[in-house]
């Protein structure tokens, strides 16, 4: 046996592909959209997720038998901004140039239906450990497909990965831009980022017939 | 004892203990991290105030790289010579003029007989010249945007850097694209020693803005009221230093 026993590591698997929380439910595409055009915010926007629906999780699972259900959907808003808030502050204090990039997206991690979807689905129902996986594989799960959306709209967008070119200088005309190419302008706009999710369902569904809906 | 946490009196206790829990993680956070970010933010404003008067790390011809953090404490009592403030005809030496707020003196202005206080930036320019570097803050389409104008002693344009919160991107955000800035500089705020302020339109049949008398920067595409806005915060906010400007000749 593994570190994790198969139904664990089942929670951590499941939402990176079968059961993905943009491509599978669809949901969470706004920052998707919003933060892609570059890798390097896109991965860090994955790790703020990470670290809100993991914490998050294991806290709503430990006070699960105490939330008044009244006022749980108001408690689980509360946790999410309480990480959230922390998430904004650390950024702030530690990687300023970034937390000004990401400006709102991390504020709106709050509204991130992928979150409350598995505090309420998931977390008010099991212990913090299984909890604490389910919130890692979610937030993997929607990291994956932000750094691969991140990864080809940086590359034919800016020809630039973290930054560094990779694909020649476009002004001086180096490396492929010697031979004809191009930036493809669209791809920094909002709009690509919905193609390039809808590519990647595309090819995930047509891997996997039993994800087609009928 | 099994919690009954369906009574009133138990969810009212369950709130108040959570709200005052959060509360002070919170606050406790945010004063614990509150040195490092006021330390971002005052960098932040020496890199723009420097990014305007031609110090920055650009190395491409469309970068708009700053100063590193690591140094521009140092780059900015290089070549920031001087700080003044510019308040009721009076001028004052105040080594933190950049840390005014703009907004919260545009404020005061408003209301009674507060006369705002106008922070001045002399600066050196990698050549030697001597300019002059005014905060400028006004209103965008969406939310506010902001800058820095360098200037020389005629009124002239030496250098700009602009920013915003919350313009369209592809549209209205391209105000801090290097393309949009780099025209300014060589533009001319006086016509024959008169204030005119600069005015950003269209289809001036100057695109590449070639000419530098015409008080006209070529506007960006889709961003007509970001523009208007622009120009309406350049002539507005230099127009204040007019006295200041007079002295100088």
């Amino acid at each position: 046996m593994g570190l994790l026993s198969k139904k664990d590591s089942k929670l951590i698997m499941d939402p990176l592909a079968d059961n993905n929380p943009i491509t599978i439910q669809v949901l969470g595409i706004c920052s998707a959209l919003a933060i892609t055009a570059q890798l390097k915010p896109s991965i860090v926007m994955a790790i703020s997720v990470m670290f809100v629906m993991g914490v998050g999780n294991v806290v709503i699972s430990l006070m699960r038998n105490i939330i008044p259900s009244k006022i749980r959907i108001i408690v689980q808003l509360i946790v999410v901004a309480t990480l959230v808030i922390i998430v904004d502050q650390v950024l702030k204090a530690f990687a300023y140039t970034l937390s000004k990039e990401l400006s709102v997206f991390i504020g709106l991690i709050i509204t991130n239906c992928i979150i409350m979807g598995r505090f309420e689905a998931f977390a008010l129902a099991n212990g913090p450990w299984r909890s604490f996986l389910d919130g890692i594989g979610n937030a993997l799960g929607y990291g994956v497909i932000l750094i691969i959306v991140g990864f080809f709209r940086e590359l034919l967008g800016s020809g630039t990965l973290f930054g560094f070119k990779v694909l020649g200088d476009p002004v001086e005309k180096t490396g492929l831009y010697a031979i004809g190419y191009e930036n493809n302008g669209f791809m920094v706009l909002p709009p690509m980022a919905l193609i390039v999710v809808g590519i990647i369902i595309w090819v995930q569904r047509s891997r996997n017939k039993d994800l087609i809906e009928d | 004892m099994a919690l009954d946490t369906e009574k009133n009196s138990y969810t009212v206790i369950f709130s108040i203990i959570m709200v005052v829990v959060v509360g002070a993680i919170l606050a406790g956070l945010a004063s614990g991290l509150k040195p490092m970010v006021k330390a971002n933010e005052r960098f932040e404003k020496q890199q723009n105030i420097l990014y305007a008067l031609g110090v920055n790390n650009n190395e491409g011809a469309n970068d708009v790289q700053f100063i590193s953090t690591d140094n521009v404490e140092e780059e900015f009592e290089k070549y920031i010579k001087k700080q003044y403030v510019f308040q009721d005809g009076e001028l004052k030496e105040n080594d933190e003029a950049y840390l005014i707020d703009i907004k919260k003196e545009e404020t005061k202005a408003k209301k009674g007989d507060y006369k705002r206080r106008l922070p001045i930036f002399v600066g050196e320019k990698k050549d030697g010249q001597e300019v002059y570097i005014v905060p400028v803050r006004g209103k965008g389409l969406w939310d506010a945007i902001w800058g820095f104008v360098a200037l020389d002693k005629s009124m002239t344009i030496q250098g700009v850097y602009f920013d915003h919160k919350g313009e369209t991107p592809g549209l209205g955000a391209e105000i801090k694209q290097r393309y949009f800035m780099d025209d300014f500089t060589g533009e001319k705020f006086l016509d024959g020693g008169v204030f005119k302020g600069i005015s950003v339109a269209k289809g001036n049949n100057d695109p590449k803005n070639l000419i530098k008398d015409d008080q006209e920067i070529d506007a960006l595409a889709g961003a007509t009221i970001t523009g208007d806005g622009l120009a309406v915060m350049l002539s507005k906010d230099i127009k204040m230093y007019m006295p200041y400007f007079k002295t100088l000749n």
